[in-house]
């Protein structure tokens, strides 16, 4: 079997008995056709316009061993190796290459009515490992996001009232980068990522119904170092409110535990680079495990408190509406989930066999400490491979070997972090939460990889 | 200090470095204390209990005046308004002022929720609006006005009477009379501290079950076919080299795709093609849309209104320029200050019929 593929560089693993002598002399045939059933049916199916479709993607990559025994593109040199390429610093700032044109952020189609409040979802489907380009990050404004001067830009902490803190402090960016610093790896996902999933399918593709989810390593300083710095009578100021630069001035409570345990940091690094200006350039909260409308952009002000601060996104939006009709009010942590980035929604698998079925998983607890992987629409599972390092809080890249033997497959990934909590089932989530919640929509997602290959987000009842 | 001892400080030092950040880290001459004058600029924030709230009074008479002029373009003259934002009022019934539950949400067929079905925090509405609003130019309304407007905003939900001033001293009586204002729950285990009386365990507790788990699934939700290229053509939104495509949603499922045409880096702006940058650095995105009404008409209706005009753009620069109210409704577009080259090629580029 293993040598039956003579089409080069294509990795055919297959089980034993996968296909008979004679599914070995098909195989044969449409190798040197260069086709395979379901691209041979998808041209019956547009037969009707023959005349203007060209060869179809797999066919384009498949690329058999012409007649004449070479492949073109190895027989024939290409001009980068006969030419003279381009020189140092052509680019002061590297781009992707032109040919990754299609990897961007997107928004979903009028799902907002401005451009200022709105959000855009990162290309999960196109991403590997765990770090998300910083120009591929989500974005996510209130009011629109603004190039910020850093040399103009200032951190204030004071006390909801002066018996809070002793000492109300000014900063500059100048003086925050000089102090002690430390840089992590942490997941920033959106309270309201997967959100227009809640009662039904309602978007094609990862892109949109997961990529409101990005991953970064964030250098800056711990809030807890500044606080220590201004006298904060730690017994009573149990809650910080973080208040942003720009003009919807966006605020959010935070519980003083996280800030405590040296978690929360004050960042303007991002990937070895300072903040992109969508991701609050030049100073911005980072809340580990916390939804992203508390990572308080173009960070402006920390103010210590004995009560939370019922923000209009935690009053208004970022409430989670109950099957009794009421809202669950200050809920923060996102839970653990997980899902398969490739293959997934809105893609073309090329042909049968082997596919290496990537994903991702994160818990708002911790580690994630396991992912398992089932291909039958949740029936069966098996474990997949988590790729280290495991950090907490942090999105954990998963990889499992699977061989698609052209039938229909329902693809899905159940995530279980450190603590034990384990990914719900849709079915398992409504049952406590019902439809309308919008927000930490958590549930197994699930691919359907049609005959055709061509893979539809679906729910299972 | 002799070398060991110099060894034993060099190992504490390092000792300190992997414990974190100390608990009190002195870090000399960085940052400085915030004077009065400071605070009282930035710390705008209104809690629950009302601790920050300034004082001041404004009518329902004043707000409606401050409505009209600055927020009934996106928010419509009742608040109704879905065409910008979620509406801010509706859903809301004298019952709800009463019982400050609003019944409306345990009605799952009920379609949207409005600001004031939600709120549960008098509070809240008085900080937003403070620092937020208007949309175009926040933290520009006096205290007087933020409490004449949030008082408007609560009168047209029937939640303070027409003749009610709302101040520092009678905000507690709007609180008490707030639909919502026993209708948000703490009992999630999704708050990651302990101030508050939250529950202790996750509310749904699923299995790890690896075997012959669920019985044959059955497919509940999917898009339908029709709705297949409503995200634009996915193939133009997947890589072009890997395992697999993206599927040409421009044509019928099954369909064969087209061949993956020879990538292009992305083009400069052609002629003729929208002047996106500029549309978004000159701020006109923030009243104007491709194809919709926002608070302004959208460039597509703009495009077409003055198609056959020969001084199109002539004219089209001019009111740019200047603003004008009227020709498409009452709300005024201010006069725009952005660089002549870049009112022409906008001009030009609305007169050629704004493609994109």
């Amino acid at each position: 079997m293993q040598g039956s593929d003579s089409r080069p560089g294509r990795l055919v693993k297959a089980p034993e008995n996968f296909i008979d002598a004679e599914g070995v002399r098909t195989v044969f045939q449409e190798a040197k056709a260069g086709r395979r059933d379901f691209i041979r049916r998808a041209f019956a199916g547009a037969a009707a316009g023959a005349a203007a479709v060209a060869a179809p993607a797999a066919l384009a990559q498949a690329n058999p061993v012409p007649a004449d025994g070479g492949d073109p593109h190895i027989l024939n040199l290409p001009e980068h190796s006969r030419g003279l390429g381009q020189g140092v610093a052509t680019e002061g700032y590297g781009k992707p290459s032109k040919f990754e044109a299609n990897v961007q952020r997107r928004p979903s189609p009028g799902l907002t009515q401005t451009a200022q409040a709105s959000v855009s979802f990162a290309p999960l489907q196109s991403l590997f490992g765990i770090v998300t380009p910083s120009g591929l990050h989500f974005e996510r404004h209130h009011q629109g996001w603004w190039d910020v001067d850093p040399s103009k830009h200032r951190l204030m902490l004071n006390g909801s009232d002066a018996t809070l803190m002793k000492t109300p402090k000014v900063f500059t960016m100048d003086e925050l980068m000089r102090m002690p610093c430390v840089s992590r790896f942490h997941f920033i996902e959106c309270g309201a990522n997967s959100g227009m999933e809640w009662g039904n399918v309602a978007v094609p593709t990862v892109q949109y119904s997961h990529g409101m989810l990005s991953c970064s390593e964030f250098t800056g300083v711990p809030l807890k170092l500044l606080l220590d710095q201004c006298g904060v009578d730690y017994k009573r100021a149990r809650f910080v409110l973080a208040e942003g630069a720009d003009g919807s001035s966006m605020t959010r409570t935070i519980p003083m535990e996280l800030v405590e345990s040296g978690e929360v940091l004050v960042a303007y690094g991002q990937n070895g680079e300072m903040l992109r200006p969508e991701n609050g350039y030049p100073l911005r909260l980072v809340v580990p495990g916390v939804q992203g409308v508390s990572w308080v952009k173009y960070l402006r002000r920390i103010e210590v408190g004995d009560q939370p601060y019922a923000a209009k996104d935690e009053a208004i939006h970022y409430v989670d509406l109950m099957p009794d009709g009421r809202h669950r009010q200050y809920s923060s942590t996102q839970e653990c989930k997980s899902v398969v980035t490739t293959p997934s929604g809105g893609q073309l698998l090329l042909d049968k066999g082997f596919y290496n079925i990537s994903g991702l998983a994160w818990s708002g607890r911790g580690k994630v400490a396991r992912v398992d992987v089932s291909v039958d629409g949740g029936r069966n599972w098996r474990p997949a491979r988590l790729e280290g390092p495991v950090m907490a809080k942090c999105l954990t890249r998963f990889n499992i070997d699977w061989v698609w033997d052209g039938k229909p497959a329902i693809v899905q990934s159940r995530a279980t972090d450190e603590t034990g909590y384990v990914q719900p089932t849709y079915r398992q989530l409504r049952a406590v939460r019902g439809t309308r919640s919008i927000y930490h929509n958590n549930a197994v997602q699930s691919w359907l990889v049609q005959e055709s290959g061509e893979v539809k987000n679906v729910q299972l009842s | 200090m002799s070398s060991s001892r110099k060894s034993v400080a060099a190992a504490a030092a390092l000792l300190l470095a992997a414990a974190g950040v100390a608990a009190q880290t002195a870090l000399p001459g960085l940052g400085r204390p915030a004077t009065v004058k400071e605070i009282a600029a930035w710390d705008i924030d209104v809690r629950p209990d009302f601790k920050g709230l300034p004082k001041g009074a404004g009518s329902v008479a004043q707000g409606q005046d401050v409505w009209e002029g600055k927020c009934a373009s996106c928010h419509g003259v009742f608040g109704e308004a879905n065409e910008v934002f979620s509406p801010l009022v509706g859903g809301t019934t004298a019952d709800d002022v009463r019982s400050g539950r609003v019944a409306r949400l345990t009605d799952t067929g009920f379609p949207g929720r409005t600001t004031l079905m939600k709120v549960a925090t008098v509070s809240t509405l008085w900080d937003y609006i403070h620092r937020a609003m208007p949309w175009n130019a926040p933290k520009s309304l006096k205290v007087d006005e933020v409490y004449a407007v949030t008082a408007f905003l609560l009168n047209l939900g029937g939640v303070v009477p027409d003749n009610f001033v709302l101040s520092d001293k009678t905000i507690a009586e709007a609180q008490a009379r707030l639909p919502n204002r026993n209708g948000m729950r703490l009992d999630h285990a999704l708050w990651p501290g302990k101030g508050l009386a939250t529950a202790k365990a996750p509310d749904v507790q699923a299995k790890a079950c690896m075997k012959d788990c669920e019985p044959e699934p059955k497919l509940a939700s999917m898009l339908p076919d029709h709705a297949r290229n409503n995200h634009g053509n996915l193939a133009e939104q997947n890589r072009l080299v890997g395992a697999q495509r993206g599927a040409d949603t421009t044509r019928a499922p099954g369909a064969a795709a087209a061949a993956p045409a020879a990538v292009v880096a992305a083009a400069p702006a052609a002629a003729g093609q929208a002047p996106t940058a500029l549309l978004g650095k000159s701020g006109c995105v923030a009243c104007h849309a491709a194809d919709s009404k926002l608070v302004g008409p959208s460039f597509k209706d703009i495009a077409a209104k003055y198609a056959g005009r020969a001084d199109g753009a002539h004219y089209l620069a001019g009111k740019i320029k200047s603003g004008g109210a009227g020709v498409w409704g009452q709300v005024p577009m201010p006069p725009q200050t952005l660089p002549d080259a870049d009112v022409q090629t906008l001009a030009r580029w609305l007169a050629d019929g704004a493609r994109r």
